[in-house]
């Protein structure tokens, strides 16, 4: 399969190299923040010429993301990023997209680009700030905040269900799936670097708090008493082990995960699951995605990823079969071409 | 008409002539015109086509809903427009001449296939009567040809099913057509063997439809008279075929190669304007890219991300669509990155008549868009004239850094005509300057050149540029994110004094005339051929008026104001409710503008324009 990879770096960056000179401008203790940092951080380690990122990103605080890293940045229109990063994408190959949106950006308005991208499986990279409220225009339900939330537009509570990011990522058949916690920088930067690795469209669903308008919305997995007991930190090929002392993990009765303790009924590490990341069939990953608190930790670290086809990959194959078979190969050949006729 | 005497038959000669195919949608009435427009073009005709089909791919059989039609007028003159009436009309089957009568001119010749005439069929267009029987037709002169079962004897013993015999029907309509107007069958028969070069016994079967047809007219009584339309004068020179939208794909491909650059289509498909997508995908070879998005809005999308990152970027759609687009639009307006949308206009408002055609998307090219959004629009005004106008979009986009709407039409983009078509070479260069380094260590993306105010276009990948561009107000020459109320009010001017000044590089307005008149008439975009004719025609018969074509809606042309003044009246001739009048009176101030207008879905006829301006040129 051909692939277009982007040159390498000639020079080894550091993290300064990617800070822009711009105020940051969100509320303090916003975990946007920690975000930034661990992107910084990362991109110095990917060895690609910083003149050939772009920062892509539609409407909302997250949207400000590309004004603060010190590469080409686009800011764009409320949920269209997506859009605009596969146009960016097919007219240059080499260059390293990323796409930064937030929950109502992706989910609600650009929904649609959101799993278009993800079906064509475009060779992006989009980090969703999943912080299940509206903040730019001050708190207002998104579309993955939880039935009941009261907001400034649903005084009683929200009626609606939310989505889950990775329930559309599996159902546009997306070949790469991370979750990760703004709290922990560490896998953030981890994980931004295995997206940019992968080839095709690679979706990191970062579980970011509002400071503001919606705090502590991931406390049941992020708060430092709940890290141990519900945090699954997922590696493919090792079981799938959680809690102080590694004792509990998943282990799959029927079709359904269950939570048990090794040593406990006989139970040894034989009985855990093991993570395949990149296992094509997603029904893994699916029930791996929608585990949550109470009744189970969440899964952190990448999900599913799966090689395939990359849209600008079958582009390229296209074009090299078409110069096969193609009778035309100027514009003045065309002109020419079919039926002519001369006056004389 | 007069008999013919010992088999010997009349030959006339015409100036011109105009002749319409009907039938249902499924009887192949477009393949037919075309290959009638194109062996008379290759005979030397002038001419100009216009198809006239339902929305419906296949509405029922035999319903007026159904009716599909393809006019064309050929010339020993110059033809600038497909005929206001027909002089032979050929009806497949009762509801095509209910639909089509009214486009008869009365004393014209009129061929129906009589085998379509059942009780049924008839009953099913809405005849009261058989309109053969009841003297519907008294003022035509028809010829009742069995088509239907004279094809049938035609194709027996060829191993064909009764449904591909029935589909060659057309053939024999033309093959009478060709012996009508003494035409030769070659480039036809020529088609015939490349289309159906795996299936030769349809190949066959067509071939022997159509001989079968000519022999029949040749027979038969009731044609006479057989017509001469010999070639026109026309400018020596190599010449195709072109239709509005062929010649919009190719324009958008030229420029992007003489740019050195790839051209990047985001479209989604809407009628008229699919056609330009499915006919750019086909170059994948010759650096194009086509993205069928998965809505309007990110077909604009995905092409301002590809201008951005340094091709050219493209949208094509229809007013439903650039309503879509607009948000998108005018984030190119305010991030200052070119990109052209091609707007196939239909007939509206919401989704309207989409096969139709209609000038009214003049106000949303113009204005369309949140606050202040100035951008270049320019129209298309004939079918070979859409390659020139892509072309020029692209230019001016790039040229500009802005976004440029090009005005088509659904009659633009499915008519054709015979185009002498250029060399690349000969086209004008397209001027693009991506800075490569930072102008003493810094990069500034909005320090502007100060003749054409323009900034400049750095594409990612180039080293030392880095920059951060987008939809928020951005403080002069940094770009960088600013609120500060001078400022805006700044760069709001800047960008509109930026597209003002475009009218420094595009032609001034033009007049055809006298320069004596005391009314001139206005026009803009694809009436230009029965606006052209119309005028000219009132011009030779003494009429004192002259004609001002625009192709250029924003900026308009410098002298415009100018021009204006010079006549008492300005009657602007549109097919809306007179919306490019209304931007004249506002740029213009000149005191009597009126409108002529027509909103039917149909382009306009010479002979309604001929009596709205002998009116309006009377009145003074």
């Amino acid at each position: 399969m051909e692939t277009v990879d982007t040159p390498p770096a000639t020079k080894q960056y550091t993290k300064k190299d990617f800070e822009s000179d711009q105020l940051v401008r969100w509320c303090p203790g916003c975990g946007d923040y920690a975000i930034l940092a661990a992107m910084t951080n990362a991109l110095p380690q990917l060895g690609i010429p910083r003149e050939n990122f772009v920062f892509v990103s539609g409407i909302g605080c997250a949207a400000r993301f590309p004004y603060y890293v010190n590469t080409y940045g686009f800011h764009t229109i409320h949920g269209r990023g997506p859009a605009f990063a596969t146009g960016i994408k097919l007219a240059n190959p080499q260059l390293s997209v990323w796409e930064i949106q937030g929950d109502g950006d992706a989910l609600a308005i650009g929904g649609n680009h959101f799993i278009h991208a993800l079906r064509r499986n475009i060779d992006i990279n989009i980090i969703l700030f999943n912080n299940e409220i509206y903040g730019l225009t001050k708190g207002q339900y998104s579309p993955t905040s939880p039935t009941g939330l009261v907001t400034k537009s649903t005084p009683y509570g929200t009626i609606e269900r939310p989505f889950r990011a990775s329930d559309l990522v599996i159902g546009a058949q997306g070949t790469f799936y991370a979750r990760t916690i703004d709290t922990n920088p560490k896998l953030m930067a981890e994980i931004f670097v295995e997206a940019a690795k992968h080839k095709g469209t690679s979706m990191v669903e970062v579980l970011q708090n509002c400071v503001i308008f919606n705090d502590d919305a991931h406390a049941a997995v992020t708060a430092k008493e709940n890290r141990d007991d519900f945090q699954l930190h997922v590696k493919h090929g090792e079981p799938l082990l959680f809690g102080k002392d590694k004792k509990k993990g998943i282990r799959l009765n029927g079709l359904k995960p269950e939570v048990v303790t090794l040593g406990e009924n006989g139970i040894t590490e034989k009985d855990i699951l093991v993570h395949d990341a990149h296992s094509e069939d997603p029904t893994l990953h699916l029930l791996l995605a929608r585990m949550a608190p109470p009744h189970f930790p969440m899964a952190l670290g990448v999900i599913r990823q799966v090689r395939a086809k990359t849209f600008d990959e079958a582009m390229a194959e296209e074009v090299e079969k078409v110069k096969q078979t193609a009778r035309y190969h100027s514009v003045d050949d065309l002109l020419r071409s079919g039926e002519t006729w001369e006056i004389k | 008409m007069d008999v013919a005497t010992n088999g010997k038959k009349i030959e006339q000669e015409l100036e011109k002539v105009v002749i319409r195919f009907a039938g249902d949608s499924g009887d192949g009435m477009q393949l037919t015109g075309s290959q009638f427009s194109f062996t008379s073009a290759i005979l030397g005709n002038d001419l100009a086509t216009f198809p006239d089909f339902p929305a419906e791919i296949r509405a029922p059989q035999g319903t007026l809903e159904g009716v599909s039609g393809f006019q064309v007028q050929i010339g020993k003159i110059d033809i600038y427009t497909p005929g206001d009436q027909a002089d032979v009309l050929v009806a497949m089957n009762p509801a095509a001449l209910k639909s089509n009568l009214q486009f008869v001119r009365r004393g014209g010749n009129i061929i129906i296939d009589s085998d379509a005439f059942t009780d049924r069929n008839i009953e099913k267009a809405g005849f009261p009567t058989n309109p053969l029987e009841d003297g519907t037709l008294s003022d035509y002169n028809v010829v009742e040809a069995p088509i239907s079962s004279l094809t049938k004897s035609a194709l027996e013993g060829l191993q064909l099913d009764n449904k591909s015999i029935m589909r060659s029907k057309n053939m024999f309509a033309l093959g009478m057509m060709y012996w009508l107007f003494d035409r030769s069958m070659r480039e036809t028969e020529n088609y015939i063997d490349s289309k159906f070069r795996k299936t030769p016994a349809l190949a066959e079967g067509n071939k022997r439809a159509l001989h079968a047809g000519y022999h029949y007219a040749e027979t038969i009584e009731a044609l006479p008279s057989r017509y001469r339309v010999p070639a026109a004068k026309i400018e020596k020179g190599v010449y195709r075929h072109i239709s509005g939208n062929t010649a919009t794909a190719w324009g958008l491909m030229a420029a992007a190669e003489k740019a050195g650059k790839k051209l990047f289509l985001g479209s989604y498909p809407i009628t008229p304007a699919s056609d330009i997508l499915h006919e750019l995908s086909r170059y994948k070879n010759m650096g194009v890219i086509t993205l069928q998005a998965e809505d309007e809005i990110a077909a604009v999308c995905s092409a301002i991300g590809a201008s951005y990152a340094g091709q050219i970027g493209a949208t094509t759609s229809s007013g439903p669509g650039i309503a879509l687009k607009s948000e998108a639009i005018n984030l190119a307006v305010m991030a200052e990155v070119p990109v052209v949308i091609i707007d196939v206009q239909r007939g509206g408002p919401s989704t309207g008549l989409p096969t139709k055609t209609e000038q009214a998307d003049v106000n949303i090219a113009v204005f369309g868009r949140n606050s202040e959004s100035p951008l270049i629009v320019i129209a298309a005004s004939t079918p070979s004239n859409c390659f020139d106008t892509a072309y020029l979009a692209v230019k001016l986009a790039v040229e500009h850094m802005t976004p440029v709407i090009m005005l088509s039409d659904g009659y633009l983009a499915n008519g054709s005509e015979p185009w002498k078509f250029p060399k690349l070479a000969d086209l004008p260069e397209i001027r693009i300057n991506h800075p490569k380094t930072p102008q003493n260590g810094s990069f500034y993306p909005y320090l502007r050149d100060s003749e054409t105010l323009v900034r400049p276009w750095a594409i990612p990948g180039t080293p030392g540029l880095e920059h951060r561009i987008g939809g928020l107000e951005k403080q002069d020459v940094t770009g960088n994110v600013s609120y500060d109320p001078k400022n805006h009010e700044k760069m709001v001017h800047l960008r509109a004094e930026k597209i003002a000044r475009v009218a420094n590089y595009i032609p001034e307005q033009s007049v055809i005339g006298s320069g004596d008149a005391q009314t001139l008439v206005v026009g803009w975009g694809g009436t230009f051929g029965a606006l052209f004719t119309a005028v000219t025609e009132l011009q030779r018969s003494g009429v004192r008026v002259d004609f001002a074509h625009f192709s250029f809606l924003n900026p308009l042309p410098r002298n415009t104001s100018d021009l204006l003044r010079r006549y008492k009246k300005i009657l602007v001739c549109e097919l809306n409710m007179g919306q490019f009048a209304t931007l004249l009176r506002g740029r213009t101030a000149h005191p009597q503008i009126v409108s002529y207008n027509k909103v039917q879905g149909q382009p306009f006829l010479v002979s309604e324009l001929k009596e709205a301006i002998l009116k309006h040129v009377n009145e003074i």
